[in-house]
């Protein structure tokens, strides 16, 4: 028996088909807007504007060339690429260690600590933007990645710390006490043991990271005000709709270099995405 | 077992400190750090890039208070999250309740592509959206007149009447994969069993939904509406790319306010950066005061 809940009869023909159907059309509805953008990437400016189709005439690729190198977006790509990375390592790491210790220890304190973690959960971003900004200016690291790949990393942990807390309080006491026994100290068991058994939730909270610091965009709009050689692709792309209004063209190659990886990551990766935004409600 | 001292406590679980350390390190400098400052910058005249600040006391506040701008921007935030978050919450349910059925071979293929947009960086949609929604042979207004809807091209960003609407339709469309999937998890969760006593005892169609499935998903429908609730109060992005609170500050939530009295200023004036912690504080404590209030609802209906 399956746990889902089928109302859908097999047998009744016609209501399905009439439901897949009406899902199809709604689908394209649903994904036009990106399949436009697609495709105004690789068009004439005159040929985007010319009527509703999706399949260009002839594939302009110069858009990109112009979007990679002449907006820069080349080097917005890296830039997001090394704060998505390094925040991705340094958020796995940290809230690894933290879920470690809250869901498998007692030690004075604890509550008081979960309970500040919990009360961060609805502080909105805008509240908090200003003085994030001062402090990467105070500290000397407002000018570069590495400021805004730290305050990447340091603004989302929380759902992360609970993810791993749940799954390492389920792993039972005798793999650590056998490691105990052959003399594993706290950080061997943890690396050694620990860790390689909370692969799945790894895999989530790298995805929701990447997810997070790839697309963010109010802290690095911020941050990249006075340095645009920091901006990140989100920040590029917006910025090129203030310089280059009218190519329109170069803009959807800049739109295409921001999104598609993550289209791609998530077509492959799509159970991990799923797993890391149901974690919110089921939790 | 014989009670240890608190320091003997400690010093048993010092590995744990060590543990928690970095993580908070991080979350005290970028979360709890600004929220403290952001309390004391807000009494100051700064405007964020010299050095001269001068404590002003509650001036900030008081001025914020006395500014139509701020309220307008203030209850256009609550008017976005009332207008997009029932919907949200009933068309999610809607597309969970047919996907969720097994039977349907494509439900995989469209839960992909309804999730899709959630995973597209939110500037670009804003931007792409423009572009959308242009009034110059943009494709919205293309298949409208193509389709006879429409007479003539409709200017849904540059109208002051049309331009909250279509921002809070792409938010909706934006962010719909999540709620699909928030409900799914809570779908599934019902037991099979107790669709098939439900099922022995005659409950069919709607009974089915109103006396079995709906009373199990209800503790997360409560959840989901909290989450969604304070999601539709950060449309910073979404926003700012869309319209830049534009035409006529029309389309201005708080967050926009904040970011263009902060950093965004009319050539020959200052940034105030100690006026839009002002603002941002109001807004902060407000924002925690309907979380609160939900919290509260929450855990009442929970224990019933």
């Amino acid at each position: 028996m399956s746990k889902y809940l089928n109302f859908i009869a097999e047998k009744n023909q016609v209501r399905y088909l009439t439901i897949t159907v009406f899902f199809l059309i709604f689908s394209f509805f649903w994904i036009y807007p990106l399949l436009w953008v697609l495709s105004a990437s690789l068009k004439t400016d005159f040929e985007i504007w010319g009527g509703l189709g999706l399949i260009p005439d002839k594939l302009i690729w110069e858009n990109f060339e112009r979007a990679w190198f002449g907006a820069n977006m080349g080097r917005y790509f890296f830039n997001t690429l090394i704060i998505t990375v390094v925040s991705v390592v340094i958020v796995v790491i940290t809230t690894g260690m933290f879920g470690y210790v809250i869901g498998r220890y007692a030690f004075p304190g604890k509550k008081i600590l979960i309970g500040i973690l919990i009360a961060t959960i609805f502080i909105p971003q805008g509240y908090t933007i200003i003085p994030v900004f001062d402090l990467l200016t105070d500290l000397k690291i407002s000018k570069n990645l590495i400021g805004l790949t730290i305050a990447t990393a340091g603004h989302t942990p929380v759902i992360y710390i609970l993810l791993f807390a749940g799954y390492f309080s389920r792993i039972p006491v005798e793999l650590e006490e056998a490691a105990k026994m052959d003399g594993a100290g706290f950080i061997r068991t943890f690396i050694m043991i620990m860790l390689p058994l909370t692969k799945p939730v790894v895999a989530t909270v790298s995805i929701l990271q990447v997810l997070h610091a790839w697309n963010d965009f109010l802290l690095p709009v911020v941050i990249t005000l006075g340095n645009p050689d920091i901006r990140t692709l989100s920040v590029g792309v917006y910025a090129f709709k203030g310089e280059y209004f009218v190519d329109w063209s170069g803009m959807a190659a800049a739109s295409v270099i921001t999104i598609l990886p993550i289209i791609i990551l998530f077509l492959f990766m799509q159970k991990y995405f799923v797993e890391g935004v149901q974690g919110a409600v089921k939790g | 077992m014989n009670k240890k001292s608190l320091s003997q406590q400690i010093y048993e679980a010092r590995w744990c400190y060590l543990f928690v350390l970095p993580c908070s390190i991080l979350t005290g400098m970028f979360v709890l750090y600004p929220i403290g400052m952001s309390w004391y910058f807000s009494l100051l005249d700064w405007s964020g890039f010299t050095k001269d600040a001068k404590f002003i006391g509650l001036q900030n506040y008081a001025e914020a208070i006395n500014d139509p701008f701020f309220w307008n921007a203030f209850s256009r935030s609550f008017i976005f999250m009332f207008g997009t978050v029932p919907v949200k919450i009933i068309l999610g349910f809607v597309i969970a309740v047919f996907l969720n059925n097994q039977v349907l071979k494509l439900s995989p293929f469209f839960r992909t592509i309804i999730f899709m947009p959630v995973v597209t960086a939110i500037a670009i949609i804003g931007i792409v959206m423009t572009f959308i929604f242009s009034p110059f042979n943009g494709p919205a207004n293309k298949f409208l007149m193509a389709t006879n809807l429409t007479s003539g091209p409709i200017d849904f960003l540059g109208n002051p009447d049309t331009v909250l609407p279509t921002v809070m339709g792409v938010y909706v469309w934006k962010w719909l994969g999540i709620t699909m999937m928030y409900w799914l998890a809570a779908l599934q969760t019902v037991p099979q069993d107790v669709y098939d006593a439900a099922k022995i005892d005659g409950a069919q169609g709607y009974r089915l939904w109103i006396h079995i499935i709906l009373p199990i998903v209800l503790p997360f429908a409560i959840v989901i509406i909290l989450v969604e609730a304070v999601s539709a109060l950060n449309v910073f992005p979404l926003i700012e790319t869309m319209t830049a609170g534009g035409p006529f500050f029309s389309s201005e939530v708080m967050e926009v306010y904040i970011f263009r009295t902060a950093f965004v200023t009319d050539a020959g004036t200052m940034p105030r950066l100690g006026y839009a912690c002002a603002a941002g504080v109001f807004w902060g404590v407000a924002v925690l005061f309907i979380t609160a209030l939900q919290g509260f609802w929450m855990r009442r209906t929970r224990r019933i």
